[in-house]
């Protein structure tokens, strides 16, 4: 399976420069565009935040999850029952869906450490199949809202900023994808991401060298998890609603099929796969509603067979070509 | 007692179709070391096919066994086609590409027939048989249609040459190969039997849950369950997995859990056994190899 | 005017992915003759056999009754009249000794002359037939040998190949099997190209010897020389 390598230790100066122009983009597109094209790139960067968590976890560590739409949902309900309940403001939800998602995963991954690769994908799709049942049902309602769901309000712009609440939730979501992209790629860059590249690659010899298989196996899914969290957090309080059905395990499924097509074991990766999930939909949407999936389903079983590395190995490619003729 | 016996049949009649299904799982998983996730799909869109059959007027018994046909070729057309390029490949390209089957068989059936809510024909009589009330027509029909297939099945491979040869394919390939069985092609029968079975399964559960191209994530869950339980390599397992299923499925469902969370006890099922006895009440240990 | 061999192989290389295990072998087998490929652990005499067989990657010619068969596939291979009884037996152990048997013969059609062929394997092997409905994984490792040959010989093959079928026997069990194949290649013609690690029987067996040595033949000729060969009787036979 051709995958991507770990993050070099120093980011090269033409890299630097590169982020700095994608970073100053960044911050002036959603002054030059509607809110609602603002409300998508926030969904995007939900979305990014979140394939980079299970990308950690399937392209990484090699462990397949079709369940990862559970944990969003586990993400979201915690934002949106906080913000709705409890009258928690709504940054205050982030590092609590961290830390519930964190450990719901950790506890997940500890029955799923004798699961192989098909086998622990079937575990994770009947998780993901059974879920939004879980969620309608009665004794969880007064939690949940059952069918209907929760309604939020998204949150204005504090201290008075002269940015609407698409603009500022766009900024913050922001802020928090670089903070959890630069942990990310520290935890991935360190020994903790060569343990998970062993660990996937040939798990024996990895027990042989003396890494904890049961230890750092559990913690990728807690921490996969939680990334998955931040963003189903993220997103509920974008979307401003949250209810059992859009949680289904097609969710999951866009998941996967975003971590093969942005590229599996790559950081950037996440953002190609996030930007895929989010826009082809709206294009495809317009053939026929049925056609989105159709073009998932072909898409990623034509990634598969032709370019396992995704659009991320594309365009490394393209950039070293260019670099060599240049 | 009354309603705990009509709960019992009923359970048997859905544990018919979980324990076909299962058991296309479990062919497959045997000869390929695969796990279909497309099956339920699969099912589902041969059902669609059976629809449109009848709907164009042709009468029920034809358009099943030519729904079991098409889905026979095209379980074939499957195997060749499509997994023949990445047979041997690690675990999450094969989960993926069939994980991209489930997904485009679910959208198309969407695209063609659109996501409502449809009406299945059941070849049966709607008022229950001999005016009892333990079960309906329908459902003794399936428990039978069920029984059918499995002992033609059953018969097919112990009996017959040809399901010899598919049995040693499956087990041991290279000395298959050593006595000049064509092992792909016998592989790609296995996935044609498999879908056939899959389709008999689908028509006879639309009648209940009713025709749509959601209908099958549920009873795939269940036939999951069914075959784990039975052991994911052992045919027999799978069918007594699936009639063990079903019937304990419509117990829980109107005794002890309500029927709002059948699918979550599917899930406890499944990763209970997975975790605890992954070869199954059947099944034997597999060594893996260093 | 001689007879065309019925195999015959020439610059043979063949490997399992990097690792080269033959490096240009060229033997032949003549029709009805047992022919014996003898050599140390490792020196290639199993590839060997999975290189006729088309189960390993090869380069060099193979031609089988003067047809070229290299880079055939192993169950074209059979069905053209090669049964290769591996070294391990092979055997379909959740299966019963009679459907090991009408495995081997399942390429050819006929219920009558397939229920012939059982009668005269059972006449072999009769200890085959006292555990005809046993499951083969159950049979002790003699009797799994004798069910390997037998089942290759369902095949009616003009070649029979044998890899180590003494491993892991007694050798009165041993004596035994090798009374049976000089039996079947007497009455019934069938080739043999033998693969042994004891020398001794082997030779006692065959016709022509080859002896391979890291991927090359290092000797070859009549059985009857290579026995009496000082050389061979120091490394090979032990005295």
């Amino acid at each position: 399976m051709a995958a991507g390598n770990l993050p070099r230790s120093r980011i090269a100066p033409r890299k630097w420069a590169a982020l700095t122009a994608l970073f100053a983009a960044l911050c002036v597109a959603p002054f030059l565009l509607s809110n609602f094209s603002v409300f998508q790139l926030t969904l995007v960067l939900a979305y990014a935040i979140v394939l980079l968590g299970l990308n950690m976890l399937t392209g990484y560590n090699g462990q397949i999850s079709l369940g990862h739409g559970a944990f969003y949902a586990i993400g979201a309900y915690v934002a949106a029952i906080l913000m709705d309940h409890y009258g928690v403001p709504y940054w205050l939800t982030l590092p609590a869906a961290a830390a519930v998602c964190l450990v719901a995963g950790f506890l997940f991954g500890l029955p799923a450490l004798r699961l192989e690769g098909p086998y622990l994908a079937l575990a994770t799709f009947a998780l993901a199949v059974a879920l939004p049942q879980l969620l309608k049902h009665k004794a969880l309602q007064p939690w949940t809202g059952g069918v209907e769901g929760i309604t939020l309000v998204k949150p204005d712009a504090p201290f008075g900023l002269p940015l609407n609440a698409d603009r500022w939730l766009y900024f913050f979501s922001l802020a928090v994808a670089i903070g959890m992209f630069f942990l990310g790629r520290n935890l991935l860059r360190g020994r903790i991401g060569r343990a998970m590249v062993a660990i996937r690659d040939n798990p024996i010899a990895a027990e042989a060298m003396g890494i904890d298989i049961a230890l750092y196996k559990s913690l990728t899914f807690g921490v996969s998890a939680m990334f998955t969290g931040v963003g189903g957090a993220l997103g509920a309080i974008a979307v401003q609603f949250v209810a059992p059905d859009s949680f289904n395990v097609f969710l999951s499924i866009a998941f996967l099929v975003g971590v093969v097509v942005g590229g599996l074991a790559t950081v950037q990766g996440a953002v190609y796969g996030a930007l895929f999930i989010q826009f082809v939909p709206n294009i495809a949407d317009r053939i026929s509603k049925a056609a989105p999936w159709a073009i998932y389903g072909i898409m990623v079983i034509l990634f598969m067979y032709l370019a396992p590395g995704g659009v991320a190995s594309f365009i490394h490619r393209i950039s070293e070509r260019w670099r060599r003729r240049t | 007692m009354d309603t705990f016996l009509a709960q019992f049949l009923a359970g048997l009649a859905t544990g018919g179709i979980y324990a076909s299904l299962a058991l296309a799982l479990v062919m497959i998983h045997q000869a390929t070391r695969l796990v279909n996730f497309a099956q339920g799909e699969l099912a589902m869109f041969s059902t669609y096919i059976a629809w449109s059959l009848v709907q164009a007027g042709i009468p029920y018994w034809v358009a099943f066994g030519l729904t079991l046909l098409i889905s026979f070729a095209a379980g074939i057309a499957i195997d060749r086609l499509l997994l023949r390029p990445v047979r041997g490949s690690p675990a999450l390209p094969m989960v993926v590409v069939f994980i991209g089957l489930l997904v485009i068989l679910n959208s198309v059936a969407g695209w063609i027939y659109t996501y409502t809510v449809r009406p299945f024909p059941s070849p049966f009589p709607s008022e229950p048989l001999f005016g009892q009330h333990y079960i309906s027509s329908h459902d003794l029909g399936a428990i039978g249609v069920t029984l059918a297939m499995l002992a033609a099945i059953y018969a097919f491979f112990r009996f017959t040459p040809l399901g010899l040869a598919m049995r040693a394919a499956a087990q041991n390939p290279e000395s298959a190969r050593l006595v000049g069985i064509r092992v792909g092609w016998m592989r790609a029968l296995g996935w044609g039997l498999a879908c056939a079975i899959g389709a008999a399964a689908g028509m006879m559960v639309a009648p209940i849950v009713f025709l749509d191209p959601n209908m099958m994530s549920g009873v795939l869950l269940y036939a999951f369950a069914a075959a784990l339980i039975g052991g994911i390599d052992d045919p027999f397992g799978a069918v007594f997995g699936g009639f063990f299923v079903g019937v304990l499925e419509n117990l829980l469902g109107a005794y002890v859990i309500g029927q709002e969370l059948k699918l979550t006890v599917a899930l406890v099922v499944i990763v209970a056994v997975l975790v605890v006895k992954p070869s199954g009440l059947f099944g034997r240990t597999l060594a893996r190899r260093v | 005017m001689s007879e065309p061999q019925l195999l015959r192989v020439e610059g043979l290389h063949a490997g399992y992915g990097a690792t080269q295990v033959l490096h240009g072998v060229d033997f032949e087998v003549a029709p009805r003759s047992v022919t014996a490929l003898l050599g140390a652990n490792g020196a290639g005499k199993t590839t060997t056999l999975r290189a006729v067989c088309g189960m390993v990657k090869t380069r060099g010619t193979i031609e089988f009754a003067g047809r070229r068969i290299d880079g055939c596939a192993t169950e074209d291979i059979a069905r053209l009249g090669i049964a290769h009884v591996p070294d391990g037996r092979g055997t379909f152990v959740d299966l019963t000794t009679e459907e090991n048997l009408r495995l081997g013969g399942i390429t050819r059609g006929g219920k009558r002359a397939l229920a012939g062929d059982l009668e005269r394997m059972y006449g072999y092997f009769p200890r085959l037939e006292e555990r005809r409905t046993q499951q083969a994984g159950t049979l002790s490792g003699g009797e799994q040998q004798m069910l390997a040959i037998a089942r290759g010989l369902m095949l009616r093959p003009r070649l029979l190949l044998l890899d180590e079928p003494s491993f892991g026997l007694a050798p009165k069990v041993v004596a035994g099997i090798f009374e049976i194949l000089r039996a079947i290649n007497r009455d019934e013609g069938v080739a043999i190209l033998l693969v042994e690690q004891n020398a001794a029987m082997a030779l006692e067996l065959a016709d022509h010897a080859y002896l391979v040595e890291t991927g090359r033949i290092a000797m070859r000729g009549e059985a009857a020389r290579l026995r009496n060969d000082e050389a061979v009787r120091r490394s090979y036979l032990g005295y």
